[in-house]
Order: structure tokens, then sequence, then C-alpha cells
């Protein structure tokens, strides 16, 4: 399996304060990534340093096997959705899409009309008056016309109302269809991306707390309830991320090894909203697998 | 061509509601026998759900031998697939229809009915009919 995306150690300081620091990850080829955490965590450093928009201060990335920054061959294969949809108000979409066949080789000009027109927006209507859910369907339009390896997608449902969320996914998945590209979006609406979405980052005060294929997570993520009682070791439960109690009942959300047998333990499985807000819940906790790119802890000085 | 829906709060994932839903439709003559399934790109374009979550149930299904993938072109219910015949089934749907209406009129709720339902279906497993 070729990684579309690899990061080891990766790390982005400004002055004291680290905005993303000990990223390691891998996104394979053709996944649909959703990159989840709280607002400052370090998803749209994470985002920038991808397309070589920030260098990084530690660590090492590569990008569709090149290194973002340093290899200007990479940029034609990245297509990349900022945060809030920049797009120029007083430009028509015709004159967003012809800005786009002028700026980039691999155009698909024909895709990105097709597209725009499914959405229903006409051609000469100039962007500042377009609604949000329009805004979001031309910079994807755009996006895609690149005909990208890797999209990348900054926020791109945080200001859409439900229909135009469900509206925006259809079409980027649709897309994904299309071009079988590899994707990377980062969301806090954690529900809207567990259909969408096989890959899982969360990230949290600026580190990598879970990484991996969705089904993987949640297949060996399990919530035990019993009897209150002192908890020592449960044969099957690996970790356990997070232990309540009520003077009642003890309720653990565990990463397992293997099946649960234990008759006091009634085991359920989680969702994806569970599994995210478990883990954001204990920050000391961590589900990731090992990294490939050797991760040599010391900084890069630029 | 059938359309999927998805239900959120099933609990049931999403590939094997697609499963489901074609397995029922079968069974209903919904489907029938070289008909085509919706492409990945239509069911993706009006669910917004993951193509491999498709692809994952088509090929379950294909495993199971209910349809049959035929590249560049889509997937298929296979020939030798045959339900009851349509006859049979109205009569036996009728069949179930008055036995609710005696269940309900003698005063059961939903949940009695599910639970005699469920009854029956073990004692009938247990003489190994079902």
């Amino acid at each position: 399996m070729t990684a579309a995306v690899i990061a080891a150690g990766l790390g982005k300081r400004y002055r004291d304060h680290w905005a993303l620091r000990d990223c390691s990850l891998e996104i394979p080829e053709g996944r649909v990534a959703a990159l989840v955490g709280p607002n400052g965590a370090g998803k749209t450093t994470l985002l920038h340093m991808l397309t070589g928009l920030l260098r990084p201060t530690a660590g090492q990335v590569s990008v569709l096997g090149r290194t973002p920054g340093e290899d200007p061959g990479l940029l034609p294969h990245i297509g990349f959705v900022a945060q809030d949809v920049p797009v120029y108000r007083s430009f028509t979409v015709a004159e967003h899409l012809e800005f786009g066949r002028r700026m980039n080789k691999r155009w698909d000009g024909d895709l990105a009309r097709a597209r725009v027109e499914r959405a229903g927006i006409a051609l000469d209507q100039r962007a500042g008056s377009l609604s949000g859910g329009e805004r979001a369907q031309v910079a994807l339009a755009l996006a895609l016309a690149k005909r990208p390896d890797l999209l990348l997608l900054d926020e791109p449902l945080a200001s859409l109302d439900p229909l135009a969320r469900r509206e925006f996914l259809q079409a980027l998945m649709e897309g994904v269809v299309e071009g079988g590209h590899t994707v990377v979006l980062s969301s806090h609406l954690i529900a809207d991306l567990e259909r969408v979405c096989d890959h899982l980052i969360v990230l949290s005060a600026s580190r990598t707390q879970v990484a991996g294929e969705i089904e993987d997570l949640l297949a060996s993520h399990r919530i035990l309830t019993g009897p209150r009682r002192e908890v020592g070791r449960v044969a099957g439960v690996a970790t356990i991320v997070q232990e309540t109690h009520t003077d009642r009942q003890t309720t653990l959300f565990a990463r397992t090894s293997g099946s649960i047998h234990d008759p006091a333990w009634s085991v359920q499985e989680v969702g994806l909203e569970e599994l995210v807000l478990a883990y954001l819940g204990q920050p000391n906790a961590t589900a990731l697998p090992r990294p490939r790119l050797a991760n040599t802890g010391t900084e890069v000085s630029r | 061509m059938i359309q999927f829906r998805l239900d959120a709060r099933s609990g049931v994932s999403t590939y094997l509601q697609i499963v489901h839903q074609v397995r029922h439709a079968v069974r209903l003559g919904m489907l029938r026998p070289g008909d085509q399934l919706p492409t990945v790109k239509e069911v993706v374009g009006s669910l917004a759900i993951n193509p491999n979550t498709v692809l994952k149930a088509y090929r379950e299904l294909e495993h199971d031998g209910l349809v049959e993938g035929r590249p560049g072109v889509g997937t298929f219910v296979r020939d030798s697939v045959g339900g009851p015949p349509p006859s049979n089934h109205a009569a036996l749907r009728r069949g179930l229809d008055r036995w609710l209406h005696a269940a309900f009129a003698a005063g059961l709720d939903v949940e009695d009915v599910r639970a005699l339902f469920e009854t029956s279906m073990q004692d009938l497993r247990e003489e190994g009919v079902a």
C-alpha cells in the first residue's frame, strides 16, 4: 500500500508556542481522511505544511513522495480549499474558471463547468452574491478541475447549513469516484464525517492522538459496563481510555486486544463520535500506528 | 432500479444497511434477475457516503452469489436468483395481515406481536424448519 501522506515527528513552532507538535501519521492513497480536533489543535497548521505554505520547524513530511515547499513539481498535484472558501467577490463564476484555466496546466474546464451547473449556479453570477453553500461548491469545482491526486479541504462544512453540507459531501464523493483522489478533510462536525471518511486523524493540544482506518479503530474499541468495582486487568482489554463510576456502575471505554468474554461486563460497540470524544476527553491516551519514516527527533534549522 | 436510504439511528453499519436493502428488494421481487444495482457514483451522489462503503457492500453481495459485477458495466442481480413466486408471496402476505388484525383485535400491542413472532421463530429453528 502506497502512502499519499507520511509525517514523522512533524512540528511547527512560533516563538515559544508549538502550533503542532510530534505529529506522526500515514494516510494511504485513495483514502478519505477526517482530520478532527478542537479549535487550535493544529489542523490548519498541518494542512498548510502539507501544501508547503508553511515550513516545518521539526520532523519530516512527505506528500505524494515529494517534500512540500521544496519540490515545485508537487503543487499541480494538490487541490486545496482553504478555510472560509476565499473567492474574488467582484469576479463572476466564469471568470474564476478562466483564472483556474490560466493558472493550471492540468485543467479540466468541462469538469469545472459541469460541476458548477449541476449545483445550479449560473456562470455569469458574481462570487460576492453566492450563498455560502454555492461558494463552497464553486471552490470544490475549482479544486477538482485541477485533477489533483491529493485534495485538502480545511473546514469546508463549518459555515454551511445542513442541506448545503449534504450537497457539498455528495458532490465531493462523486468527485472521488470520478477522480480517485486521496482526500484530507478537516472538520469538527464528526457526525457528518462518519459516513464519508474511512480514515481518522485526531489532533488535540497540537499533538496526534489517534490515527488509523476508521473500521479498524471502531472494531478495536468497546464500551464495557458492569457493577461498580475497582478495575484491575480485564482479559481482552489492551488499554482503558476512559473510566467512569457511579455509586452502582462502572463504565470503561477501552481499546481491546481480543474478545471480552468476562460475563461480569456487558460489552457494546462504539460509534465514531463516541470514540473521538472519549480520546479528546483523555488527552494523554493515544491510539497510533508505528510511523514509517524515522523520527530523528531533532529540529530542522532553517 | 432501487434507491437506498440510510437509517442513522439503527446502529447498523452503512455497508450492512445496503446489503440488507438489496437482499430485501430481491426477496420482495423489486429487484429481478438481470436488474442493475445503482452505480457506485449514483449511490455516493445521493447518500453522500464513502465509495468504498458501497464497494464493500457490493463485494459481499457478490460473494453471497446474489449479484455479479461486470467490469466497466455495473453490478447486476444474477439469473440464478429466484425468490418465492409472486402469487404465493401475496397469499402468504394476506394470511399474515389477517393474523395481525386478529392479534391487534385481541388487544396485543406491537411489542407483544414481536415477542410472539420471535418465540415462534425460535421454536421453528429448534425444530429445524426455519
